[in-house]
């Protein structure tokens, strides 16, 4: 009951906090790209935010997901037991590590090696390719971009995504897999058969948790994502995500001012972001097989 | 050993089937796995002593005795199931076609592929009757789609449930009862053809009515394949198997034919338990 008046009444303020916003530029909020916060030409347009929040969460999962599957792989099928506790352990104190720390060290030391290693080499080599050659094509060179951010977020999430898959993996009797190791499969052919079909609603449901903490992270994307209003045009430009924008405009904004507004409005479309990665979650883990 | 001899022979005694105990004369002296004085061990605990017994080709061995005695550990010893967890280790000697299955150079996978397993709860895979049973075949063999679906078929039909589900193939085998579901699974292990097939307590989850589809089944699948059957219920050892195992406290008490071990045993223990003095 509390949680239900809580969530009610976060909703409500933040649709009232962004309501000016929305009746100012209706759904050109959501499209345009224009975000000019000098009085006397206000113009507000969250598209940026809203696609560097959802590319640079993206880009995360597909970072972090195939790591995260191979901790699992390891801790639950092919690591001697005396060395599970260990590893298990301290993937979960990835986890521990303040968001701020990460923001650091992404800013410190992942930055200038983005920069100096992977996006001079990526340019040079894979940037003549055709049709994704753009991506790898950057002008700016900063080392704060979207890859950055997105592997920040990555390794940040990863902890999440893998301790989970452990967990569920764990889960599955053994006489399940002990019947596909009785046809002669491999290690490798059981969890891919057996374990991860039984196991995939709660694989997506630890990707997803990694996904929600992905989009509405804020620290450590402020540090490393460079902050500028532009979409991006490949990997390595900066950008901005929607709680990177709030978190850096916010404290300067008046008051009740149009740019309070727009923020609020932010704020509300990344609760309704979260909300949808949900529901699509769901129906995407559908039962697929009639019974 | 000559197979032309092992498969005359096999034949021969074969066509004794049927429901009844069988007579000394039907059990075939034609070894396809000899376990010779093997131990195992669960870390420090020894749950296996000296245990020297043959399971003769294409006939069936029952195993019987009380929870803990050793029989289900026996049969994870022949498709190396036990090497799954560490600490679980074997001595001693299972030699099957000339190799000792038990070395530590012994290939699982094709060593599964040979000695196949049904387990005691009935465990279909998520996925379609079709692929739980193509799953196992493609492991071993590349098959074009046709061959496939005729050995699906062949499969499904050997272990007496193709007309069940020849009209939903692409469905999933969750959606089975109870009986079915294990004989998905009978079909799942022949499918990839092994040699000997292992039936841990089969049909401990059935109602008697799959049950008895299963006894009759296992009686018919002998003529292809060496069957080891593990069973609390002693009628169920008296009705399917031709040469009977009782174990006690990890140790071979006594083998001997079904008829003759139901109706005159040798050892003491034997008789206590079969009369339901302890167990």
């Amino acid at each position: 009951m509390v949680v239900l008046v809580l969530l009610g009444g976060i909703i409500v303020t933040l649709f009232v906090g962004a309501l000016p916003a929305f009746q100012e530029f209706g759904v050109g909020f959501i499209t345009s790209t224009e975000w000019d916060p000098v009085e006397g030409r206000e113009r507000f347009g969250g598209f940026v935010a809203i696609f560097g929040t959802l590319i640079s969460s993206l880009l995360a999962i597909i970072f972090a997901v195939p790591v995260a599957f191979g901790i699992a792989f390891f801790l639950t099928e092919l690591a001697p037991l005396w060395l599970r506790r260990p590893v298990g352990t301290a993937i979960e104190l990835l986890a521990a590590i303040p968001s701020i720390i990460y923001g650091m060290w992404g800013l410190f030391v992942l930055a200038p090696f983005v920069q100096l290693r992977i996006q001079l080499t990526f340019g040079d080599t894979l940037a003549s390719l055709p049709l994704i050659g753009f991506l790898f094509d950057s002008v700016s060179f900063g080392g704060t971009n979207l890859f950055t951010a997105s592997l920040v977020l990555a390794i940040m999430i990863l902890p999440f995504i893998a301790a989970t898959m452990r967990d569920v993996f764990e889960q599955v009797p053994p006489v399940y897999k002990e019947s596909a190791y009785a046809v002669g499969a491999t290690r490798w052919e059981v969890v891919r058969s057996v374990v991860l079909p039984y196991t995939r609603i709660s694989v997506a449901g630890g990707v997803m948790l990694g996904l929600g903490r992905a989009l509405g992270e804020t620290m450590a994307v402020t540090f490393v994502i460079g902050n500028a209003n532009r979409l991006p045009q490949s990997l390595f430009d900066p950008t901005n995500t929607i709680a990177s924008v709030i978190a850096m405009e916010f404290p300067e904004s008046l008051m009740g001012s149009l740019q309070q507004s727009a923020l609020f409005a932010l704020g509300f479309l990344l609760f309704v972001l979260s909300f949808l990665v949900l529901a699509l979650s769901r129906w995407l883990l559908r039962p697929r097989l009639k019974v | 050993m000559s197979s032309t001899t092992a498969e005359t022979g096999a034949r021969t005694t074969g066509s004794f089937g049927g429901m009844q105990a069988r007579s000394e004369a039907a059990i075939n002296t034609i070894s396809r796995i000899s376990i010779r004085n093997l131990d195992f061990y669960y870390g420090d605990l020894k749950a296996l002593k000296g245990v020297s017994l043959e399971l003769p080709d294409r006939q069936v061995t029952g195993m019987i005795g009380p929870s803990g005695c050793g029989k289900s550990t026996l049969l994870r010893v022949l498709n190396r199931m036990y090497s799954l967890y560490p600490g679980q280790r074997a001595e001693g000697e299972v030699i099957m076609d000339g190799r000792n299955i038990i070395a530590p150079d012994v290939d699982l996978n094709e060593l599964r592929a040979k000695v196949g397993m049904v387990f005691q709860k009935p465990t279909p895979f998520p996925m379609t009757i079709y692929e739980n049973i193509a799953f196992g075949v493609r492991l071993h063999e590349r098959l074009s789609k046709a061959q496939m679906d005729e050995r699906v078929e062949w499969a499904l039909s050997r272990a007496a449930i193709w007309d069940e589900v020849k009209d939903r193939l692409q469905r999933s085998a969750l959606g089975l009862s109870g009986g079915q579901q294990q004989r998905l699974c009978i079909a799942r292990t022949i499918a990839v053809r092994p040699e000997v097939i292992l039936f841990d307590e089969p049909t401990s989850a059935l109602d008697p009515i799959s049950t008895l589809k299963i006894e009759e089944l296992i009686d018919e699948l002998k003529r292809d394949f060496t069957i080891c059957i593990v069973t609390h219920n002693m009628q169920q050892a008296a009705r399917c198997a031709d040469q009977v195992a009782f174990f006690y406290l990890g140790e071979l008490v006594e083998v001997a034919p079904a008829a003759q071990l139901f109706t005159a045993p040798r050892e003491q223990r034997t008789q206590e338990y079969i009369t339901g003095r302890f167990g």
